[in-house]
């Protein structure tokens, strides 16, 4: 496999609502290579989140072909999808979507209960997770006993705790205060440039964009191009 | 690997009221189904453990219960010199005419009087029931008006106890005894002397059943046969212990409505069930679709969700199983159809009956979750996530 992880050929998406037909990408040609900080910037209705999602393998395409990580994502079963995600996908949402009554540190393992895991292997697992993202010490802590800045870590450790090659954000920082935001761009760009994940980032905070090393914009569902970002 | 069993738990915890109210609608439902089971159990109980399986009892050709038998003296001289049957140390054989009637007993439960059975016997037929003990007095004198009663007739009608007289036949009859045999249905009689029974009740001749003990087993088969066969004498005969489990048909009444009253109500349940999960899979939206993007298939979700509903439905058969096991001992009894007269029993919350119905309601639960969690299952990930 190259180093090119998405690459998408004219790809479509259009919902029906009602009897309206409704285009949310259009013709979207996309590559994004290993080991990059991409941002999808772009209003509200451009198309960014459900770029992320058909990404993600959360939805289907209508037209085109999605590539990822070099499995062509509309030729895989439901199970295979969901066993593909597990293994190569984390994915962090903008409200944290921790579950309520599991622990941090049950939260960060419950991706390792669908691998081979031994139960001691994927403690350690989670475990460490948590102390990468500063969390060490709260292993036992439950979500609401937990700020939003801590959250959203305990969901960045969920995601990487199954060292997946691709990292997804859908607006990370939306539900964050500046210096939550800022520790969690933070430690999303250490993620790509220590250890060399992938991330693709959505966003409309021209801040938060400027930690990837591209930018894409969208509008109306089409992609308008890209932009190296100026890291602060 | 399955989402874990301590997410449902913990959710159950969390939303404690609901899931209570779900598991004690279960749990009344089983505890109506184990207590119709208990009482059949019980009654099963003491009617099986009734009767010596080396005993033969001759009843009138066509009689189904000895209370509308008829066996005379003369046919008795007859059946008692039969081969097979045992003989006691005199050489005398171990044969028992005997006569059955029901009498009216009153008690403060029963202010409008319960039938009880009345056996009159000599004393081989006291000597023939190896298991019946006397507990209290003596035994009744022959010829004289005078009777033992049965440990449960004791205990649930004051006016029968030792010392007390009880008016029936030609006069008041002296208890001067009370007597035990086991879990039998024997407790729930009456005992008096054969000859002074069958002249107050003017049946001096036409007396109920001949009761006789064999050998051996073989020799009570052939028995059987033997007296079934003879043609001149006109009588049916039977293990003593086939006829009282025959018996055990008197439940049916109560165990059919007991049955449907738990039918009526497990499907009520199940609706409960169904409704909590519903709820909960609404509720919890969000969170299956973030387990659908952590990896979990749509299997995982559907047996999560039904795992939870089993759960909640074990929790209210335990419940169920504890609001029923106040019952476990409690005497009661029931009217014999066969006998026309109370027979008394233990209703027995045995191991057995409490898993059936912790198993029963794990069905319901399965009923009631199966939907909700299919329909959990069966949510796109992006509507999931997208639930307020």
């Amino acid at each position: 496999m190259d180093d090119i992880v998405i690459q998408t050929r004219d790809l479509q998406k259009e919902f029906v609502r009602d009897e309206f037909h409704v285009i949310a990408l259009k013709d979207v040609n996309i590559e994004i290579h290993r080991g990059e900080f991409v941002a999808l910037m772009g209003p509200s209705g451009s198309g960014k989140s459900t770029l992320l999602h058909l990404i993600a393998a959360m939805d289907t395409v209508t037209g085109g072909e999605i590539t990822v990580l070099g499995e062509n994502l509309r030729k895989l079963s439901d199970r295979q999808i969901a066993h593909w995600r597990n293994e190569h996908v984390g994915f962090i949402f903008q409200q944290f979507n921790l579950i309520p009554v599991l622990n941090a540190i049950e939260n960060v393992e419950l991706p390792l209960k669908i691998t081979n895991l031994k139960k001691q292997d994927r403690i350690d697992h989670a475990r460490t997770a948590l102390e990468l993202v500063g969390l060490g010490d709260r292993l036992t802590h439950y979500p609401r006993q937990l700020s939003g800045g801590q959250e959203q870590r305990v969901a960045i450790a969920r995601a990487i705790v199954t060292d997946p090659a691709l990292i997804l954000a859908d607006e990370p920082t939306g539900n964050l205060d500046a210096a939550s935001a800022d520790e969690a761009l933070t430690l999303l760009s250490r993620l790509n440039k220590e250890f060399g994940k992938t991330v693709v980032m959505v966003t409309h905070d021209p801040h938060a964009a400027r930690f990837a090393s591209k930018i894409y914009h969208l509008e109306k569902g089409e992609l308008l191009g890209q932009e190296a970002a100026a890291a602060d | 690997m399955a989402i874990p069993i301590t997410y449902n738990l913990r959710n159950l915890i969390v939303r404690k009221t609901t899931s209570i109210m779900a598991a004690l609608g279960i749990a009344l439902t089983v505890a109506v189904l184990l207590a119709v089971m208990s009482l059949v159990h019980g009654l099963d109980t003491s009617l099986k453990a009734t009767g010596n399986p080396l005993h033969v009892l001759v009843l009138r050709k066509g009689a189904n219960s000895e209370l509308v038998s008829g066996v005379s003296r003369e046919q008795f001289q007859d059946i008692k010199f039969k081969p097979g049957i045992a003989r006691d140390k005199a050489g005398e054989p171990f044969a028992s005419l005997e006569i059955v009637t029901v009498i009216n007993l009153t008690s403060v439960d029963a202010p409008d009087g319960v039938n009880v059975t009345l056996r009159g016997l000599n004393p081989i037929g006291v000597e023939l029931r190896d298991e019946l003990k006397l507990v209290n007095g003596r035994w009744f004198q022959p010829g004289k008006r005078e009777v033992v009663v049965g440990a449960s007739i004791a205990k649930r009608f004051p006016g029968a106890r030792m010392g007390e007289k009880i008016h029936f036949g030609r006069g008041d009859w002296d208890v001067v005894g009370v007597m035990q045999a086991g879990q039998s249905a024997v407790n729930s009689e009456i005992f008096g002397d054969l000859n002074q029974v069958s002249s107050d009740f003017n049946r001096s001749e036409a007396l109920s059943s001949a009761l006789l003990r064999t050998t051996d087993a073989v020799s009570a088969d052939a028995l059987v046969k033997a007296l079934q066969d003879d043609q001149r004498l006109n009588v049916s005969s039977q293990l003593e212990t086939e006829y009282y489990s025959k018996q055990t048909t008197a439940a049916l009444p109560i165990q059919f409505l007991g049955g449907l009253v738990a039918v009526i109500m497990a499907v009520g349940s199940s609706f409960a069930a169904m409704n909590t999960m519903y709820a909960a899979v609404a509720r919890r939206s969000r969170e299956i679709g973030t387990l659908r993007v952590l990896g979990f298939s749509r299997g995982s979700i559907l047996l999560s969700f039904f795992a939870e509903s089993v759960l909640l439905a074990g929790v209210g058969g335990l419940l169920g199983c504890l609001l029923v096991l106040p019952l476990n001992g409690l005497t009661t009894g029931i009217g014999n159809f066969a006998t026309f007269s109370e027979t008394s029993f233990n209703l027995t919350v045995s191991p057995s009956i409490m898993a059936s119905g912790i198993a029963f309601a794990m069905l319901l639960g399965a009923v009631g979750g199966f939907f909700p969690a299919r329909s959990a299952a069966k949510r796109e990930i992006l509507v999931a996530l997208r639930a307020v």
